[in-house]
């Protein structure tokens, strides 16, 4: 920037280059904070974001999975566990559907994979416990999950439609 | 530790313990001592052996492998599709970069070519990955040298940066966003106009960070002439990227064989002189003003499109038509289960990442899964010249030396 006049004698003695530093600190000292009160306020988030999974139901409350395994299949952590039977009124459904929270990566590919838009990776990143055995989720935590998120999860997939 | 030991056996111990009958002089010739693997300033996990002659380097040796996971056994156990994801945990500061490398080779040898969109956002998104790397390398360089203002400036700049790369890709780090024949998804609308903007604001804050640190008084006397590596050094021990550069060998692969839009956009290949820290701090800082230009050249020349190939042996169908078409269904299950079939042959695609050349030579058997992938980390190169770098230096000087040559353990160890 200025190297010549900076490199003089005169202007070294008198300590130019860390006065004109502290004077830019001092200019970022009146700006705006940058920080956000984390709790109480969040930063924001696309409709693309791969957070906490989430099995998704129909509207009329029955359960999207039909146990094709594609997801289970896709997973490069090998991280999703299916085991499935024909119901009593003849469907395919899942019996057992287990994510291990500790190995998966995050990647995306199994909603990506979903044919029936079951299985989402949802808005939510504050999932951690205290314990391993808690990120174990089971088919029950999953489904609980997507009624817990699943307004705020079919907004994001309609936004997010035009682009798949 | 050396210090002390030398002290307390001339000095202290034989002024405090006046009672004992004869003073003993021990020296020492040289002292082993353990820098790392949890010391800050070994940037990951780094652990150097280093042999010293009172604060002088004697001997470095660095001892790597701590972060190993076995990625390249990894990889010949899973799809190509699969095998994405595993590229962006390597370079962990230049994700989208490594992504790159696999695809393009993927691609190579499947001899198809991803469609002109896709390739304009790969390089855009290349260049916002090498602000990314070089904003954190930048900063927490200046860490080790005793400025902790830059990094948290340099971090309010990437937490901008990581903004873009989640509202494409969906993740802030891990992005797996390219993929074989285009990138998994279109930007989304209004993207590129966030971007422009924060382009026109960035350079404002490069300049704040060069007025803070390039004339500063104490940074070069931290960095001017410590671990000078000659152009002949540095092309012997295998230097790339910006550390080669910094030597004065003006080689750039993104100019020397351009892949994507590289030969469509013009930017300048900064090169410095001496191959001082303080040229590589240099280097870096101009690459990232030459990235913001690449950037907007992207912006400008963007034009929509399809961003992935319409071959659907290839890449899965939309998912509006995979619900509709029996055809689209069955492709989309044989590629999410089985994936496809790549010829057998070998190659050797290498890009510029951010650390340097980047090169994966991949060996396919004709099967759906790599037989074999090595992967060219950039920072191991760099590494092993630590020692060449830090003897005759001071003990703090091999801080800036790993500071100035840009590791990231999780492409070193793999």
């Amino acid at each position: 920037m200025s190297g010549t006049r900076t490199g003089s004698m005169a202007w070294r003695l008198i300590l130019w280059e860390l006065l004109s530093g502290m004077a830019i600190t001092l200019r970022y000292f009146f700006k705006p904070k940058a920080t956000i009160n984390y709790p109480y306020e969040k930063g924001p988030l696309g409709p693309r974001f791969k957070g906490e999974h989430a099995l998704r139901r129909y509207p009329n409350g029955e359960e999207r999975c039909i146990a094709c395994k594609l997801c289970e299949a896709i997973c490069p952590a090998y991280a999703i566990t299916i085991e499935a039977e024909p119901r009593d009124d003849g469907s395919r459904r899942t019996t057992r559907y287990d994510i291990d929270m500790t190995k998966c990566i995050y990647c995306g590919l199994c909603e990506e994979a979903c044919p029936v838009d079951a299985i989402v990776e949802g808005p939510n990143f504050e999932f951690a416990a205290e314990t391993r055995e808690e990120l174990m989720y089971n088919k029950e935590k999953l489904i609980a999950n997507g009624d817990r998120w699943e307004a705020e999860i079919a907004k994001r997939l309609e936004l997010d439609a035009p682009y798949r | 530790m050396n210090e002390i030991s030398e002290v307390s056996a001339s000095g202290i111990a034989a002024a405090a313990d006046t009672a004992l009958p004869a003073r003993r002089e021990v020296t020492i010739d040289s002292h082993a001592m353990n820098f790392g693997p949890q010391h800050p300033a070994a940037h990951g996990v780094l652990r150097l052996v280093l042999e010293m002659d009172g604060e002088i380097v004697e001997r470095a040796d660095p001892h790597v492998g701590l972060l190993h996971r076995g990625t390249e056994k990894l990889i010949e156990s899973r799809t190509y599709t699969q095998n994405t994801p595993y590229f962006d945990r390597l370079d962990y500061v230049s994700p989208m970069c490594m992504e790159h490398a696999f695809v393009l080779a993927t691609e190579k040898l499947l001899s198809i070519e991803a469609p002109v969109r896709a390739k304009w956002i790969r390089t855009m998104f290349d260049e916002i990955t090498r602000i990314l790397n070089h904003l954190l390398n930048i900063t927490s360089f200046a860490m080790d040298v005793g400025a902790l203002t830059p990094p948290l400036w340099g971090y309010e700049e990437r937490e901008k940066l990581m903004e873009f790369y989640e509202a494409a890709s969906g993740a802030r780090l891990h992005a797996n966003y390219y993929r074989h024949g285009g990138v998994s998804r279109d930007l989304p609308a209004g993207l590129n106009e966030r971007i422009w903007a924060w382009s026109e604001r960035f350079p404002a804050f490069i300049d704040d960070l060069w007025n803070l640190l390039t004339e500063n008084r104490i940074w070069k006397q931290r960095t001017v002439d410590i671990g000078v590596m000659s152009a002949e050094l540095a092309l012997a021990w295998g230097f790339t990227g910006p550390n080669l550069r910094a030597s004065g060998v003006p080689w750039d692969l993104r100019r020397a064989q351009p892949y994507a839009m590289y030969d469509q956009v013009e930017f300048d290949v900064p090169v410095s002189r001496n191959g001082d820290c303080y040229d590589r701090y240099l280097v870096r800082m101009t690459e990232m003003r030459e990235s913001v230009k690449i950037i907007r050249q992207c912006i400008e020349k963007m034009q929509p499109g399809p961003v992935k190939i319409e071959d659907r042996k290839f890449t899965p169908p939309p998912r509006a038509e995979m619900k509709r078409s029996m055809e689209a269904l069955i492709h989309h299950f044989k590629l999410f289960t089985e994936g496809f079939h790549v010829p057998a042959g070998a190659t050797y695609t290498a890009v510029e990442s951010p650390k340097g050349e980047f090169g994966v030579y991949l060996v396919s058997d004709g099967t759906n899964k790599p037989y074999r992938c090595k992967i060219r980390c950039t920072g191991f190169s760099h590494l092993q010249a630590l020692e060449v770098m830090t003897r005759g230096h001071m003990l703090a000087d091999a801080v800036a030396v790993i500071g100035s040559i840009d590791l990231v353990f999780g492409e070193v160890d793999r």
